[in-house]
């Protein structure tokens, strides 16, 4: 099956350091990857460096693509919520659509996602009056819009109240089981346990483990990356996992 | 649509206003006879040589001030922006203060436009060299904010040193921006570089619209940034060079107009290009009449103007913004 991502020994230096190092992945269709790892793991520069927009060694099958043809591909959410003139959340979400032409707010696509995001309601409301919460569903909207067939999104849940992370999360899962893929960086170590179908460990820029969720939140992952303890049980509604206590 | 109808009106009115109001006092009939038939000897010449430069270049500097102030603020998403802040203002200005401190001027009229055409173009050189072609927005800001502080300090370094009280009282007058006596060379000085800046500029639409959610947001959405701060740059100093050439240093247009079209676009930066462009043309054709109509004997300057009404807006502005972060 063809890789929607394809990283090859991925690389990132800042002065000597390397933030991301020798990182391979695959991502194929069909799957919901959850990037996981403590603040300044380098998940923010691994999708950065995937989508071609920092330096980087290695080889990334985004990073090769033309600005055009990249955006046709992948949708990228960035962590930094920047929304910088009053524009009403319509004409926002239309912006997902000038990689496939001119952004039009009565374009279909801008209705789907608008309607996926439960953002009805705020269509003609100028986005930066909006929640900090709101904000960033539209943001997710927009992301949506560009109707790629991948998506990397960096902390798409965080801010958000329970009921639009998981909405988030599903739409991701019915993204996924439509032929698409998303990696998406999360903190929230019991929404990626169940909502995701594939687990990515990092600890200083490094690859530790690459699973299922039950594969990866393992007792001795969690106390070596995180430093934490939790409990994990499967349920009739899939894997659950609680963060208990730190670990010395 | 009604916005661009309303604009294009306003600037039509006064385009026309600006042909018929001067100290000539000449009859509306008379004034437009001459114009369009090029008879009635010292009418028409009124009309043709003076009065029709003067409203081209009111609607050519002014719609250069508004399309590159909205150009520049939606670039660095931020409403305090304007045209000046690469620098092109004041090595515009440095370049003329040079042509008519060494006397370039009285031997060869042109030579003042051609210098501030020359400091726009270092401008350009010094910003892309000190910021680098892919350099962010911060270092074009720092860049921009060094080269107008060093260009400004060489213009008073000339004037403190100029042996000739006349001359330093030329250059300051000069250097407070107007429209009078200029002639349809300045026109066709001109003309060129703000078009080609101005088509250049109007280009930035889709990519400014994609960067209200930030330089990643933007890049992966197909924009190409580095090219984009690079058109922007180029055409920018083009037109505000040739402007400030023409005109002198006119402030607060760049800044105020495309604040207050902002509402009125739904905050869009690509429409807000437009809607400034004959926002501009209309603030600086209005300034320039009420130049001849406050105070006709007295030559008041059309930069005083402006920035008498702009400064007060910019303080304005500032109490809001201040307002909203709090």
């Amino acid at each position: 099956m063809n890789a929607l991502l394809d990283l090859d020994r991925l690389t990132v230096r800042r002065g000597a350091r390397a933030v991301v190092d020798g990182v391979s992945l695959r991502v194929a269709a069909g799957e919901v990857v959850g990037l996981l790892g403590p603040n300044g793991a380098g998940k923010t520069t691994l999708l950065r460096a995937a989508l071609g927009l920092l330096p980087h060694e290695g080889r990334s099958s985004l990073a090769r693509l033309s600005p055009r043809e990249r955006a046709r591909m992948v949708a990228f959410l960035p962590q930094g919520r920047e929304i910088a003139w009053p524009v009403p959340v319509a004409d926002l979400v239309a912006l997902g659509r000038a990689p496939h032409g001119s952004p039009d707010r009565d374009d279909p696509a801008v209705a789907r996602a608008i309607a996926r995001m439960a953002l009805e309601d705020f269509r003609t409301r100028p986005a930066t009056e909006l929640s900090g919460g709101e904000q960033a569903r539209v943001l997710i909207a927009r992301t949506l819009a560009q109707e790629t067939p991948l998506i990397l999104a960096d902390e798409p849940v965080a801010g958000l109240d329970p009921e639009a992370q998981i909405r988030t999360m599903q739409v991701f899962a019915d993204h996924a089981r439509a032929g698409g893929a998303v990696v998406a960086s999360i903190h929230d170590l019991g929404l990626a346990a169940r909502h995701c179908t594939r687990l990515v460990l990092l600890k200083a820029g490094r690859l530790v483990a690459d699973g299922t969720p039950r594969e990866v939140l393992t007792e001795a992952n969690l106390a070596q990356v995180f430093a934490i303890r939790g409990y994990h049980a499967e349920t009739g509604d899939g894997p659950v996992f609680l963060p208990l206590g730190t670990v010395a | 649509m009604r916005l661009a109808l309303v604009l294009s009106v306003t600037v039509a009115v006064l385009f026309a206003a600006s042909l018929l109001i001067g100290p000539g006092g000449l009859g509306l009939g008379e004034s437009l006879r001459a114009l369009f038939t090029g008879e009635g000897g010292p009418v028409a010449l009124v009309m043709r040589e003076i009065r029709l430069p003067r409203a081209i270049l009111g609607l050519l500097v002014g719609a250069t001030l508004g399309l590159s102030g909205a150009a520049m603020q939606g670039y660095l998403r931020n409403p305090l922006a304007e045209p000046g802040l690469i620098g092109v203002t004041a090595t515009s200005a440095l370049g003329a203060v040079l042509a008519l401190q060494t006397g370039l001027v009285a031997a060869f009229s042109l030579a003042l436009p051609v210098a501030a055409l020359a400091g726009a173009a270092l401008s350009v050189v010094l910003v892309l060299l000190l910021a680098g072609p892919r350099g962010g927005a911060l270092a074009l800001i720092l860049a921009g904010v060094a080269i107008a502080a060093l260009a400004g300090a060489l213009t008073s370094l000339v004037l403190n040193l100029s042996p000739n009280p006349y001359a330093a009282s030329e250059i300051i007058y000069w250097m407070m921006g107007s429209l009078a006596d200029r002639s349809f060379t300045h026109v066709w000085i001109a003309a060129p570089f703000i078009a080609l800046g101005l088509a250049a500029l109007v280009t930035l639409g889709p990519g400014l619209d994609a960067l209200t959610l930030g330089e990643d947001a933007a890049q992966s959405m197909g924009v190409n940034i580095a090219r984009l701060r690079l058109v922007l740059i180029l055409g920018t100093a083009a037109s505000v060079g040739a402007a400030v050439a023409v005109a002198g240093a006119v402030g607060f247009v760049g800044l105020v107009v495309p604040h207050i079209l902002r509402p009125f676009v739904a905050a869009r930066p690509s429409r807000l290009l437009w809607a400034s462009a004959f926002g501009g043309a209309a603030m600086l054709l209005a300034a320039d009449i009420a130049t001849r109509l406050i105070a006709p004997e007295r030559d008041l300057k059309l930069g005083v103007l402006t920035a008498i009404v702009g400064a007060p807006f910019f303080l304005h502005l500032i109490w809001r913004l201040r307002g909203s972060e709090a």
